[in-house]
């Protein structure tokens, strides 16, 4: 039983070790200063192969931000509702198909993103190629709109039904317990909601490499297409060879860094709430 | 005069604050629901057409073009059996040492359990690159549906130890002390009482585990692999239906018709399989509270 533990505990630390082996090459010869400064990446060049990260980080910490951005006032106002003004019943079944909607594979909403959002923004704004950085956002938004939902709507049940009481005792009406009561104290668990929001959608692979349009530049406006780091590595993992292969190894080792830095924010949130109640 | 007024404009504001909220809450629930219905309508309208039995028993033909997605089907079952084979075992057992050998708090437990959230936080592109070299390379199973599996058993493990984790800790707490005042020895207890009492929690776990492996594409990519033939025995490459997607959505040129077709065969597949997972949860949840 213990080894099965291990063997699960332990595992985490097996996928960084091997990521770190096969990265080693770029990192042992120096790379890594190219990789952070260069803001162009042409890997297959003969003549001048250039390996700079710079533009791809861009990307996805912007579709990522614009996706958080976009989901986050829907998925509060949602969950307020739901929480305060919805009839049960119909809370209980659109907490349901959020529930559903998690589930959706990120490359189904990829596929219906290049099938309609796509089309919507080159008739929106004509001469653009449509797959761009906003239209990355907008599926990405979709996708973790659930999430923040159902975290919110979490937290904000959270609230102790004792301070719920005491804000009635005092003569507050709905909308002014929510501002100045509810709010204020389910602060924490919205927060973790969009950090576990944005861990998920900065390792997003499929939904993104289907909309973004894959060219690897700083975008100038939200029409131009992007390429984040994470469909780098599903475009290239494929045919890289040698250093180049070893490069794509570091961006999956920034990705498990982005991630595992925000996780850490997480726990070390939640332990830091934890022994008072409430969190007001 | 102000120190009337004042109170007044503001329970007037914050009438209009409960306005607002009322206006915008249902407008966004409205938004939610309509993104939907709006993904299931377009599927449906897409897809529907082509869907025959035929569609889902034919060869792929023409890189996906024409034909159907048998192959494709049998490797995605194939890579899910190999995953849950080594899936099952090893959440499970980490969980049962975590809830019952493991003393709470300890640092042993905690290195775990920290592990076990650091795993669950890994993008999947990343466990893609992992089960690439490691299942591919260092244990020399190539593009295998036998190394793709292996590598989301990795990725859903978190969520098997943390479902049956909770269900080992939902027990009521005299079932242990009942069972060694009769005598019993703890893995007695372990194999007759608390595992079949906490089965319902595993099952709810491996439920949502498969349908989190049933979406997965990226971490089959590179390990897994495009083939579309039959399968053959577990060490040949075989193609995901999410793969299938992602390849003809993106790599096909026309492939968008039969992409949409597989799409709403792998939505259907995920809602028959989540809808199962919250159906049972709730059934679970309702019968405990009753018996409790």
């Amino acid at each position: 039983m213990g080894l099965l533990a291990l063997v699960a505990g332990g595992m985490v630390l097996l996928i960084i070790g091997y990521l770190l082996t096969n990265a080693w090459p770029a990192i042992q010869a120096g790379r890594l200063g190219g990789f952070f400064t260069d803001t162009k990446w042409q890997p297959g060049s003969q003549r001048d192969p250039r390996f700079g990260v710079v533009s791809m980080l861009t990307a996805s910490f912007l579709v990522t931000f614009l996706a958080v951005a976009l989901a986050l006032p829907v998925g509060l106002a949602c969950a307020i509702f739901h929480r305060f003004y919805a009839p049960p019943v119909l809370e209980r079944w659109n907490r349901r198909m959020l529930e559903l909607l998690i589930g959706v594979p990120a490359v189904v909403f990829g596929f219906w993103g290049l099938m309609v959002v796509v089309p919507l923004l080159i008739r929106l704004a004509p001469g653009t190629p449509g797959q761009s950085l906003l239209a990355g956002s907008i599926v990405l938004g979709f996708m973790i709109l659930p999430i923040i939902t159902l975290t919110s709507q979490a937290a904000l049940q959270a609230v102790p039904a004792a301070q719920l009481q005491a804000a009635a005792g005092l003569g507050m009406g709905r909308a002014r317990t929510i501002w100045c009561v509810v709010l204020p104290a389910a602060k924490g668990g919205i927060g973790t909601g969009v950090l576990l929001a944005l861990a998920r959608a900065i390792g997003e692979t499929m939904a993104v490499v289907l909309v973004c349009g894959n060219i690897p530049q700083i975008p100038k406006s939200l029409f131009d297409p992007v390429r984040p780091i994470t469909s780098t590595i599903a475009l290239e993992m494929g045919y890289a060879t040698a250093s180049h292969k070893a490069l794509l190894f570091c961006a999956g080792l920034i990705l498990v860094l982005c991630t595992a830095l925000l996780v850490g924010w997480i726990s070390f949130r939640r332990a830091d709430s934890d022994p008072g109640t409430g969190g007001a | 005069m102000p120190s009337v007024s004042k109170p007044a404009a503001r329970r007037a504001s914050f009438r209009w604050l409960d306005r607002s909220f009322a206006v915008a809450g249902g407008m966004a629930a409205l938004v939610s629901f309509g993104l939907f219905a709006w993904l299931i309508r377009d599927l449906v309208r897409l897809g529907m057409p082509r869907i025959s039995w035929e569609f889902l028993t034919a060869e792929v033909a023409d890189a996906g073009r024409s034909g159907g997605i048998g192959p494709v089907l049998v490797s995605s079952v194939l890579i899910l059996v190999c995953c849950l084979g080594l899936a099952i075992p090893l959440g499970t057992g980490c969980a049962l040492w975590l809830a019952e050998y493991a003393r709470r708090g300890s640092v042993p437990a905690r290195l775990v359990t920290g592990g076990v959230d650091l795993l669950a936080s890994v993008p999947s592109i990343v466990f893609g690159l992992f089960g690439m070299v490691f299942f591919g390379q260092t244990l020399r199973m190539g593009f295998s549906i036998l190394s793709g599996g292996l590598t989301l058993a990795c990725m859903i493990l978190p969520m098997l130890v943390r479902t049956t984790l909770s269900a080992l800790e939902a027990l009521p707490a005299d079932l242990r002390p009942a069972a060694a005042g009769l005598g019993m020895t703890r893995s007695t207890t372990i194999a007759k009482v608390l595992l079949p009492a906490a089965l319902p929690g595993i099952v709810i776990g491996v439920t949502l585990g498969i349908g989190r492996a049933l979406s997965e594409t990226a971490a089959l990519i590179f390990t897994s692999g495009y083939s579309t033939r039959w399968p053959e025995t577990l060490s040949d490459s075989g193609r995901a239906l999410s793969v299938h997607i992602y390849d003809l959505a993106l790599n096909v040129a026309n492939g968008g018709p039969m992409a949409s077709s597989s799409a709403l065969v792998l939505l259907a597949l995920i809602l028959v399989v989540n809808s199962a997972a919250v159906t049972l949860s709730e059934r679970w949840l309702l019968k405990r509270h009753q018996t409790s």
